[in-house]
C-alpha cells in the first residue's frame, strides 16, 4: 500500500570515512539490509529491514557502523507511548495476534536488583577462596527421610536418583526448532564439560546427541513431541513441562516452515506441520493427573531417573508447588514472568505471570511450612542475568539455576527480538543452514563454559566474603540478603528485612 | 609445522580474512588508511560455488613445486615457510602456472606476493586466523 | 511492653552475634565432683567473656531423682508461673517442685524467680498422644517457651541441670551455690556479646532433654539451619547458635537415630574432595549423609562441647577457625577453649592435644555399653 504507518525504529550510522566498502555487512545481512552502490562505490543500507540484530555492527572491520533508535517520534505522551500506538497499526494492518520473542522487556521492577549480599566481619571470618577449598557442588532429588541399617549397623545409602552438578547452574529447556542443531550442539558440549545439565526442551533430542545423555535432561511437554521409551531413558533426568514463564497459560508454536526433514523426524510430526503444543496436557487436568504421569514415566524408567515438573511463576504459584512436591515429583523447576521464549503472542508475554524472585520466595517459605521442603528440590529461572543474582536466589532458597538467555547472549545472540522470524543473524534461533552454519559449536561451547567459569568464580568469591564455604550453607539463608527500596509487603514475600535492620 | 587449514563447514563467505590479510602485509597502522578506496588483493582467497565456500592459501608445500619454478631464485623456504624475496622477482609468472593452489598473485603494484604466515610482517599470528569471526581456518599443527 | 521486654530488643527480636569462652570435664569411671573446678577453669579465660552471660550443665547431679525430668525455669512474674504450672499440671505428675537455692551476690542482678520441678509425663496424656516420653517433653517444653509469655525453661533433661545467668559464669557459679552439686561432667561457658541481651534465656548453655550444648563461634549457615530445622517442629525463638544447633542435634541423634559420630558427619561434614578420597564404601556413606542432611551442615567458626546422658562430645569446625584443646589425666578428660584453662586444674596431664577441624572427641562413661551412651539402643533396620 502506499501509505506506510510504521516508520522504521533504527537508522544505520555509518561513518563513510571509516567504511572500506569489504561487504561483509552485505554479505552477512540475513534481513537484506546493506547494498553496495556500483555507481557511487558506497554502501547503502535500507533500514526499515533492520532488526537491530548488531551482526554487521560486531564484524566491521572498521568499526564504521552503529545503529541507532531513529528520533523520528510521536508527540510526547505518556500514556499513548509510541509502542502502543504502533501495535495497533499493526493489529489493523494483520488482523492477527501479535508475536514477540524473548523475555518481556517492559518496565517492571527487578527484585534481583533490590537486594543486597552481606559478608562476614570481626565477629566472624570471611574466607578466601583462592586458599580454602569453596565447594559449589549440589545435589538435586529427594532427599530420604528415614536412616536404613544393615545388619552390622552401617548406613544403607538408600537415596532415589539425584542428580550431581558441580556448580549450581543449568541450562534451561530450549527446544530443538527453536534454536538450530548447532546452539543445542553448544549447549550438550558445555554441559558436560562443566559437569552441569542443559535441557531438549520440547522438541525432542536428536539422535546425534544421545551420546551426551548422561548431562541431558529429556522434556516431556504438552505436545508430546519426540517423546518415546528410548528417548525417556536417554537423558539423566525427565522434565514435565507443565508451564513456561513467559507464556503462562499456553503451549508452544513453531510455524510449518521451520519444520524441516530434521526436526520433523526428531519431533515425530509430517513435514511442514505447524507445531503447536496443546495449552494443557490433555491427560492432565488436575493435580492427581500429574501424579500419574510422573509415575508413569518412573515406570518407564524403572525409577532410576529424577521427575521434575516445570511450572510458570503464576498467582497461586505456592499451593501449585505444594501438590507437586506430594505428587511423587523429585524437582519442581519454577521458571519467572521474564523469561524468554522463541515466540509467544505478545500479550501474554507482557502482562501473565509473576517475577521469579517472589514466586521462589513465597514458594520455598509455604513448603518450610508444611514440612515438605525435603522432599523436592527447587530449580529457578526466569532472567537469572548475573552471579550475584545466582547468590540471591540461592539465598532465597533455590536448590539450582536454570539459565537460557544468559547462555544465548553468551552463543552471540543480541537480543533483537525477532527470533519468530526465523532469520536469526546468529544462527541461534533459526533453521536455515546457510546461518545455522554461524554458530560453530566449538566457539559457542567455549563460550559457555567460559561464562560459567566466571560465575562459578564470582559465586565462591561472594561465599567466601560471607563465610560460607559450601554451597548447601547459603541455601534458604535469608539473613544474608537485605532488601533496598522495597516496601513492607514486598520485604514480607521475600522474607528479608531491610538494609540498616 | 603449524599451517593453515581450513574447516569448510563453517566458513560464511564473509571475506574478512581477505580483508584482514591486506590490512596486515599493507605496512599501515590504520585500517581504514591501508584499505580504504584502494584495491585489495589479499594472499588468501575465498572460493565460493552457491552454498559452499572455504579460503585458500599457500600451502607451504614440504615440495613446493613454486620455489622449482622460480627463475629468479627469489622464492625460498624459510624453515618450512616459503617466502618471496621480492627484490629479485622479475614477475615472469612462472610460479602462478606452476601453483596448483593459485596460492601466488601478482601485488596490484608490484611483484609478486604470497601467504608468508605473518611471520615477515608485524602480526607475529596469521591475521585471517585472528580475522575469521568463525573459526572457520585454523593454524594448526596435522 | 511486659516485664522483661526492655527498650533494646531482647535475645530472640533480634540475633546476637557473640564470641565466648568454653571448658568441660568428665570423669570416665562415673565419679561425681563439684563444679568448683569447672569455676576455676572458666575464670582463667575471663577475659574472653564481657559479664553477659555465663552458664553451667551438669551431668549426673540428681542421683536420688535420676528417672524424672528435671525442669529449671526462668518466671518474669507470678502471672506466668501460675500459668505455666498450671500447663505442667495438665500435663505431667508433678513429683516434687522448689525454687533453685541461689546466693545473692553483688554481680548478679534484676534476678528472675527460678524454679525446679521434677517431673514425669502424665500416663493417660502421655499414651494418647501416641508419642514417646521424649518427644512428649520436648514437646511441652518448645509450647511452654513459645507461648506462655514470660515463662521460659532453660533445663528439661534427667540426671542433669543447666545453671545459667547475665554475669560472669565464676559469679554465676557462685550465684547458684554450684559447689554444692555433684556431678561425673561439667560443662562451662562464658559469653562475650555484641548487644545487650538483658535476659537470662539467651545465655549458654542451651538445652533441650537431656542435650546441652555451649558454643563458640558464629554460624554463618544460621539461617538455613534454622529454616530446615523449624519444619520439624521446633520453634527458634532464641534466634542464636547455640539453639539451632542444639536442635539439630537432638533431630540427627534422638530423632533419626545416627550415632553421635554421624552426627558430627553431618554438622561438620568433610569437604568433598576428602570424601573422594576415602574407601568406596566409606565414600557412599559420607556422601549419603552429606547429601540428605545439606541444609544441617554449619559453615562458619564454631567449637561445642554437647553435654549428654553418659558423656561429652566436642567438635570444631572443619576450617578450626576457632580453638579447641583436649587433655587426659587417668579417668578424667578435659575439654577448653585454651590449654590454659586446663593446666590451672590439671598441672600435668597424661595427654593434650588439639582435635582437627571436623573431627569429634566423643568421651563416654565407661560402665555405659556401645550404643546405650547415645541414650537410646541404635537401631537395626530388616533388611
Amino acid at each position: 500500500m502506499g501509505i506506510n504507518y510504521l516508520y522504521p525504529p533504527f537508522e544505520i550510522m555509518r561513518n563513510q570515512d571509516r567504511c572500506i566498502t569489504c561487504r561483509v555487512c552485505e554479505r552477512q545481512c540475513a534481513n537484506l539490509v546493506h547494498h553496495y552502490d556500483e555507481d557511487k562505490k558506497r554502501m547503502t543500507a535500507d533500514e526499515s529491514l533492520c532488526v537491530n540484530c548488531h551482526r554487521c555492527v560486531s564484524l566491521c572491520p572498521t568499526r564504521a557502523l552503529k545503529i541507532v533508535k531513529t528520533d523520528h517520534i510521536f508527540k510526547e505522551n505518556a500514556n499513548w507511548k509510541s509502542e502502543v500506538i504502533e501495535d495497533i497499526y499493526r493489529q489493523a494492518g494483520t488482523g492477527g495476534v501479535l508475536l514477540a520473542s524473548m523475555g518481556t522487556p517492559k518496565d517492571y521492577p527487578v527484585y534481583w536488583d533490590k537486594m543486597l549480599i552481606n559478608a562476614s566481619q570481626v565477629t566472624n571470618p570471611s574466607i578466601d577462596p583462592l586458599r580454602e577449598p569453596m565447594e559449589t557442588r549440589t545435589y538435586l532429588g529427594r532427599k530420604s527421610s528415614k536412616i536404613s541399617r544393615d545388619a552390622e549397623g552401617r548406613i544403607i545409602p538408600n537415596s532415589s536418583g539425584q542428580l550431581k552438578l558441580d556448580i549450581p547452574i543449568m541450562f534451561s529447556a530450549m527446544s530443538y526448532g527453536s534454536i538450530s542443531y548447532n546452539a543445542h550442539k553448544s549447549l550438550a558440549m558445555a554441559a558436560s564439560e562443566l559437569g552441569t545439565f542443559y535441557n531438549t526442551g520440547e522438541g525432542g533430542l536428536h539422535k546425534d546427541f544421545y551420546h551426551y545423555g548422561k548431562n541431558t535432561i529429556v522434556q516431556v511437554a504438552s505436545g508430546r513431541f519426540g517423546v518415546h521409551p528410548e528417548y525417556l531413558n536417554a537423558g539423566a533426568a525427565i522434565e514435565i513441562k507443565m508451564g513456561q514463564g513467559a507464556k503462562p497459560g499456553i503451549g508452544g508454536h513453531l510455524p510449518g516452515s521451520k519444520i524441516g526433514e530434521d526436526i520433523s523426524a526428531t519431533r515425530m510430526i509430517p513435514l511442514h506441520a505447524d507445531a503447536i503444543s496443546p495449552a494443557p496436557h490433555h491427560d492432565i487436568y488436575s493435580i492427581e493427573d500429574l501424579r500419574q504421569l510422573v509415575y508413569a514415566l518412573k515406570e518407564a524408567t524403572r525409577y532410576t531417573k529424577p521427575v521434575i515438573v516445570k511450572v510458570a511463576a503464576v498467582h497461586n504459584i505456592s499451593a501449585i508447588a505444594s501438590g507437586i512436591a506430594r505428587s511423587g515429583a523429585d524437582i519442581i523447576a519454577i521458571d519467572g514472568f521474564r523469561g524468554g521464549t522463541g515466540a509467544a503472542p505478545a500479550r501474554i508475554r507482557d502482562n501473565v505471570g509473576i517475577p521469579i524472585e517472589l514466586a521462589l520466595a513465597s514458594v520455598d517459605q509455604r513448603l518450610r511450612q508444611e514440612g515438605i521442603r525435603g522432599n523436592v528440590s527447587l530449580v529457578v529461572g526466569g532472567s537469572i542475568r548475573s552471579s550475584s543474582d545466582v547468590i540471591k536466589a540461592i539465598a532465597l532458597g533455590a536448590d539450582a539455576i536454570y539459565i537460557a538467555t544468559s547462555a544465548l547472549i553468551a552463543l552471540g545472540c543480541h537480543l533483537c527480538r525477532t527470533c519468530h522470524s526465523g532469520k536469526c543473524n546468529w544462527g541461534i534461533a533459526t533453521q536455515n543452514p546457510e546461518l545455522v552454519k554461524r554458530l560453530n559449536p566449538e566457539v559457542g561451547s567455549n563460550h559457555l563454559v567460559n561464562l560459567l567459569t566466571a560465575w562459578n568464580h564470582e559465586i565462591k568469591e561472594m561465599m567466601g566474603g560471607m563465610g560460607i564455604n559450601s554451597i548447601e550453607a547459603l541455601r534458604g539463608n535469608r539473613l544474608m540478603l537485605r532488601g533496598i527500596g522495597l516496601n513492607e509487603t514486598e520485604l514480607k514475600i521475600l522474607g528479608i528485612a531491610h538494609a540498616g535492620q | 609445522m603449524k599451517r593453515i587449514y581450513v574447516n569448510e563447514m563453517w566458513c560464511l563467505g564473509c571475506h574478512l580474512c581477505e580483508y584482514y590479510c591486506a590490512y596486515a602485509n599493507s605496512g599501515v597502522k590504520d585500517m581504514v588508511k591501508a584499505l580504504k578506496d584502494k584495491q585489495i588483493q589479499a594472499r588468501i582467497t575465498v572460493e565460493q560455488r552457491g552454498a559452499i565456500s572455504f579460503a585458500v592459501n599457500c600451502r607451504h608445500c614440504t615440495e613446493p613445486l613454486c620455489v622449482k619454478s622460480c627463475i629468479g631464485g627469489a622464492i625460498t623456504s624459510k624453515d618450512g615457510v616459503i617466502v618471496i624475496d621480492q627484490s629479485r622477482c622479475v614477475l615472469c609468472y612462472s610460479c602462478i602456472m606452476a601453483c596448483p593452489y593459485g596460492a601466488l598473485t601478482p601485488a596490484v603494484e608490484g611483484v609478486m606476493q604470497k601467504c608468508e604466515l605473518c611471520t615477515t610482517n608485524s602480526q607475529g599470528q596469521p591475521a585471517c586466523i585472528q580475522g575469521c569471526p568463525n573459526k572457520a581456518i585454523v593454524f594448526e599443527e596435522r | 511492653m511486659d516485664g522483661y521486654h526492655q527498650r533494646m530488643p531482647l535475645e530472640g527480636e533480634v540475633r546476637i552475634p557473640s564470641g565466648c569462652a568454653i571448658s568441660g570435664i568428665i570423669d570416665r569411671s562415673g565419679k561425681r565432683f563439684s563444679a568448683r573446678e569447672a569455676i576455676t577453669s572458666i575464670s582463667v579465660m575471663h577475659d574472653r567473656s564481657n559479664g553477659l552471660g555465663g552458664g553451667f550443665a551438669g551431668y549426673g547431679i540428681y542421683p536420688e531423682y535420676k528417672d524424672y525430668t528435671a525442669l529449671h525455669i526462668f518466671y518474669y512474674s507470678s502471672e506466668a508461673k501460675r500459668t505455666c504450672e498450671e500447663f505442667l499440671e495438665e500435663h505431667f505428675d508433678l513429683i516434687n517442685l522448689s525454687k533453685i537455692p541461689t546466693k545473692k551476690h553483688p554481680a548478679i542482678t534484676d534476678v528472675p524467680l527460678i524454679w525446679r520441678y521434677f517431673v514425669t509425663a502424665l500416663p493417660t496424656k502421655l499414651s494418647f498422644s501416641q508419642l514417646d516420653e521424649d518427644e512428649y517433653t520436648a514437646r511441652c517444653v518448645i509450647r511452654i517457651n513459645r507461648e506462655i509469655e514470660g515463662a521460659y525453661v532453660f533445663s528439661s533433661g534427667k540426671d542433669m541441670g543447666v545453671f545459667k545467668a547475665v554475669g560472669f559464669p565464676e559469679d554465676v557459679g557462685e550465684f547458684y551455690m554450684l559447689d554444692e552439686y555433684e556431678g561425673y561432667s561439667w560443662t562451662v561457658h562464658g559469653r562475650y556479646p555484641t548487644n545487650t541481651p538483658g535476659w537470662w534465656g539467651g545465655s549458654h548453655p542451651f538445652s533441650l532433654l537431656s542435650y546441652s550444648v555451649v558454643h563458640n563461634g558464629e554460624i554463618s549457615s544460621y539461617d538455613a539451619n534454622r529454616r530446615h530445622i523449624e519444619m520439624y517442629g521446633y520453634s527458634c525463638t532464641l534466634q542464636t547458635d547455640t539453639e539451632v544447633i542444639t536442635y539439630m542435634i537432638d533431630y540427627l541423634h534422638r530423632r533419626m537415630g545416627l550415632t553421635l559420630e554421624e552426627v558430627s558427619h553431618v554438622l561438620a561434614a568433610p569437604f568433598w574432595s576428602t570424601i573422594e578420597q576415602k574407601e568406596p564404601k566409606e565414600r557412599e556413606e559420607y556422601s549419603y549423609l552429606r547429601n540428605t542432611f545439606a541444609s544441617m551442615l554449619i559453615t562458619g567458626p564454631f567449637s561445642i562441647i554437647l553435654g549428654f546422658n553418659g558423656g561429652l562430645m566436642a567438635l570444631n569446625d572443619r576450617l578450626k577457625l576457632r580453638s579447641l584443646v583436649a587433655a587426659e589425666k587417668g579417668d578424667r578428660v578435659y575439654l577448653a577453649s585454651e590449654e590454659a584453662a586446663i593446666r590451672v586444674i590439671e598441672p600435668d596431664p597424661d595427654r593434650l592435644w588439639y582435635p582437627s577441624g571436623g573431627k569429634a572427641v566423643i568421651v563416654t562413661l565407661d560402665s555405659m555399653q556401645e550404643g546405650e551412651a547415645h541414650g537410646h539402643q541404635l537401631p537395626v533396620s530388616a533388611l
